[in-house]
């Protein structure tokens, strides 16, 4: 089939570099756990463990030389990316516990009350 | 020569030529393909996994450098309601970077429809992004050249040649490529190429909690992408286009397009 190549190009794109770090739920739980091994432990236990670390930490790659501290996405909204109620029964999504965003303490993060690492309801602060 | 010599002759042929046969049985061809594998990348979004998190789109984004507020996405999810009254409604509110955190439809100019819970009928989520089709449209109609398919079957596009025309963004029957608002040229989905070739999944792989999106090297049979591919009930977008898309789908429906 008739169409370009642009052979000098492929290097160009393959050198970006990279922002978030090792891939695997498996490989990512065994690096973070070298220095955050009490959280980890907690996390791969429990409900969330099947989220990724960087998901709601950011993207580390050089963690931890560069950057030294992760921004930790708190936001309620971050939480709410699943744990809004939409009425599918169809959808995967209806076996994750929904709440109503707009009743459900409104404004208030949801960290305040949650675990996130141990989101069992008896886990609760 | 005596029959009894050419017999000798014979068994001594016979024998000599079978040392370089069993010689060769040596030699597997799987481990001479392993040393210069041939690999040729394909995707697999299982729809029956995704929840509509958006984490995709999230860390696609701040991986590729695509700015958050622009309205604009190498990947995006849709979200499909069909109400029992026979009608459907497909939205994708920001490309779901922030997720489906609305129980309405977005209908777009700034229009939101409420959809009584009682009259849902099916809804599902379906994640998007580029196909990297075996036989592309859009690198065909680039008039300078600047966009083509890589060896092991990505769709890139070059930079530093491509003159933002355009004709790609209308080519594709996918809308997968798109104007990036800060380089000034077109841009698309990589299949995250500067991670593949460090090891590491793409972004969106990466950041799915559901396993909804994997990707996996499809001239590998004993791949699980491959195998997933080979076995089970796959479908494709826009079969009828002749692109031969390379991302793969589980669980389509026929108004996913």
């Amino acid at each position: 089939m008739y169409s370009y190549h642009r052979k000098s190009n492929v290097m160009e794109w393959k050198n970006q570099p990279a922002k978030y770090g090792v891939s695997g739920r498996e490989r990512m739980h065994e690096y973070c756990s070298a220095c955050h091994g009490a959280v980890v432990k907690v996390r791969t236990e429990k409900l969330h463990g099947i989220i990724p670390c960087e998901d709601c930490h950011g993207p580390a790659m050089n963690h931890p030389e560069n950057p030294e501290k992760l921004t930790i996405d708190r936001s309620r909204e971050l939480c709410l990316r699943c744990h809004t109620n939409l009425p599918y029964t169809t959808s995967e999504r209806h076996r994750i516990p929904g709440i109503n965003p707009k009743t459900h303490n409104t404004g208030a993060e949801c960290v305040k009350c949650h675990n996130p690492h141990n989101p069992s309801l008896e886990g609760m602060k | 020569m005596e029959r009894r010599e050419f017999l000798q002759k014979c068994i001594m042929v016979v024998v000599g030529a079978s040392v370089p046969v069993s010689a060769l049985t040596f030699i597997d061809p799987k481990k001479v393909f392993a040393a210069n594998p041939d690999i040729q990348w394909a995707f697999l979004v299982d729809t029956n996994k995704c929840v509509g998190c958006g984490f995709c789109v999230k860390a696609c984004k701040t991986e590729n450098d695509i700015p958050f507020e622009a309205h604009v996405s190498r990947t995006w999810v849709e979200r499909y309601v069909y109400t029992k009254d026979d009608k459907r409604y497909v939205d994708s509110p920001q490309a779901a970077l922030h997720g489906f955190i609305d129980s309405r439809i977005d209908l777009g100019r700034g229009e939101f429809k409420e959809i009584d819970p009682k009259n849902v009928g099916k809804a599902f989520f379906v994640p998007k992004l580029c196909n990297h089709c075996s036989s592309p449209a859009c690198t065909q109609v680039c008039p300078v050249g600047a966009t083509y398919k890589t060896d092991d079957g990505v769709v890139l596009v070059d930079r530093s040649w491509c003159i933002g025309c355009g004709y790609c963004i209308m080519a594709c029957p996918y809308g997968a490529r798109f104007f990036h608002p800060v380089k000034h040229v077109v841009d698309k989905c990589t299949f995250c190429y500067h991670r593949l070739s460090k090891g590491l999944d793409s972004a969106c792989v990466n950041a799915c909690p559901f396993k909804a999106r994997r990707m996996g090297n499809i001239h590998d049979p004993n791949d699980p992408i491959t195998q997933i591919i080979m076995n089970e009930r796959v479908g494709v977008l826009k079969d009828e286009f002749g692109t031969k898309p390379q991302a793969f789908y589980i669980g389509l429906a026929q108004e996913v397009r």
